[in-house]
């Protein structure tokens, strides 16, 4: 187990800096975690996907896929891949504090 | 009065699930199975056709003629269920009412929602093998091919038989090493996935075998839009050519799902417990096959393993037992490396694909090509239609996961 110093606290992070407990995650912390992937600025758009992944991750126990967030979370895959250029799934779970997407078998 | 067990969709966890539950639920319940046509496809065939290995007559047989003869069968397209008051809608106007629903409507195939895959390219150098008109239509184009650039690619998961893709990228190298054109042909595999497949240890194995067999291998391409020359682009802006490019289109559920308030998720497969197979909306829903959303395979082998629990399960809600939650997500699949050997792959939700020997010690080899694997897919042919169809157990397969022959990694490897 590794950890991370996100806003001041240390926190739990699994193989690919992705959170282990998510509600070891602040809002604070995004900007930074953002910052790590590449993205410099988190718009209100990418707030909405942030926000929208921790519910899904709350009420199903995994983040969605990328097709079903350009289904669900009213934000188009292709608008997705603009503000998460190196993959929305992964980028906006990790951002948004929930452990690695599952993925599909 | 008798109960009424209603079954929505005649292919293979329909017709199982309908054969099983006539054996055991008492003469007075009555069985309805419906579907919207007739023609029950041997779907693993659909693998070998465009190589002519097999023809589109030998894959069809009718539904009706696999179910047995106390199953009433009703050949109309699904509208909606009324989950709230066990109310079945179809489209020739009938309504059924049910004590017991199983949805066994499988996964469709859904190109239109990829920009352009349905464009100018679809059917003349943009295909599928995933449908029997789309074999057919590839085994067309697979025959003038001997030069350029053949790509296969899956545009998201989850897809029915997540091996298919690779088995034919190896059945393509045989094939046209066979017609003596193999150095005139550049065979890639582009997939979503950031390895050959979902599971470390097969992924690594995989991916040896398609650099053994020269196949490119591109990692996380998300198609985003085919153009109408049939070129892949990705939505991270990567961009793949090819002379002929074979795709697995994104699947989702029945469409009738979607319009069954309450029933299914985003893509309109139906969430279910992962271990009982009852639907998430209704304890008289229960879910097999590829219509359900559980954490497995959709493979023929998973629906089958479900079979057993599934049918315990409807006749416990029927008389108000408890339920049985012994599914493992147990899945088996063969995969085919060409020049008649094949691979086998055996796991469950909790253990992943590893090498050793099925279903003991003693018994075909896991996760290694080789000559008895290729026998068995061949068998497995005669086995849908008269074993597994007809609801009976494979002899010496266990429904759960066999754990005996299996090589476990130890702490260093993993």
């Amino acid at each position: 187990m590794t950890t991370k110093v996100y806003a001041g606290t240390e926190v739990a992070v699994g193989d690919d800096g992705f959170f282990t407990d998510p509600d070891q995650w602040c809002e604070d912390m995004a900007p930074e975690i953002a910052h790590e992937t590449g993205i410099d600025e988190l718009t209100d758009r990418h707030w909405q996907v942030i926000t929208f992944m921790r519910h899904e991750y709350k009420t199903k126990g995994t983040g969605p896929t990328v097709r079903v967030l350009g289904k669900t979370s009213g934000v188009s895959v292709k608008e997705l891949y603009q503000l998460f250029p190196k993959g929305p799934a992964k980028l906006a779970a990790r951002i948004a504090g929930i452990p690695k997407p599952r993925g599909c078998i | 009065m008798g109960k009424h067990v209603v079954i929505l969709g005649a292919g293979t966890g329909g017709t199982l699930a309908a054969n099983r539950l006539r054996r055991a639920l008492a003469a007075d319940v009555q069985i309805s199975v419906v579907d919207q046509d007739d023609d029950h496809v041997y779907q693993p065939g659909l693998l070998f056709l465009p190589f002519g290995l097999t023809t589109a007559e030998e894959l069809v047989r009718p539904r009706p003629r696999q179910l047995h003869g106390a199953i009433g069968y009703h050949r109309s397209a699904v509208d909606h269920v009324d989950i709230e008051r066990h109310r079945v809608f179809l489209d020739d106007g009938t309504l059924l009412r049910y004590d017991v629903l199983v949805v066994a409507t499988g996964a469709r195939l859904m190109p239109e929602e990829t920009e352009g895959l349905t464009g100018p390219a679809w059917g003349r150098s943009v295909h599928t093998f995933y449908d029997l008109p789309g074999a057919v239509a590839l085994s067309g184009a697979l025959r003038g091919f001997d030069h350029g650039r053949l790509v296969m690619n899956v545009v998201d998961l989850p897809i029915k038989c997540p091996v298919a893709p690779l088995e034919f990228c190896f059945l393509a190298d045989w094939h046209f090493r066979e017609q003596g054109v193999r150095d005139d042909v550049e065979i890639v595999y582009a997939t979503p996935l950031d390895a050959a497949f979902t599971k470390p240890v097969a992924a690594r194995a995989l991916s040896g075998l398609l650099a053994e067999k020269g196949i490119r291998l591109v990692t996380e391409f998300n198609t985003g839009e085919v153009d109408a020359d049939g070129k892949l682009i990705s939505f991270d802006g990567r961009e793949i050519e090819s002379d002929l490019a074979v795709v697995v289109p994104a699947h989702g559920g029945a469409a009738w799902v979607g319009r069954s308030p309450g029933l299914g998720d985003a893509l309109d497969f139906v969430p279910a417990d992962p271990h009982t197979l009852v639907s998430t909306a209704s304890p008289d829903v229960f879910v097999i096959g590829d219509a359900a959303a559980v954490p497995t395979s959709k493979a023929g082998s998973v629906t089958h393993f479900e079979g057993e629990v599934l049918t315990r399960n409807v006749v416990r809600r029927l008389t108000g037992e408890p339920l049985d939650a012994s599914f493992d997500g147990h899945t088996n699949c063969f995969i085919e490396s060409g020049f008649g050997k094949a691979l086998l792959i055996d796991f469950n939700y909790d253990t992943e694909p590893l090498p050793g020997h099925f279903p003991g010690t003693v018994g075909l080899p896991l996760l290694k090509e080789s000559r008895l694997n290729h026998l068995g897919k061949l068998m497995f042919a005669w086995l849908y239609w008269h074993i597994l169809l007809p609801g009976r157990e494979m002899p010496g397969i266990p429904t759960a996961m066999p754990t005996a022959g299996k090589r476990f990694p130890t702490k260093e490897e993993t």
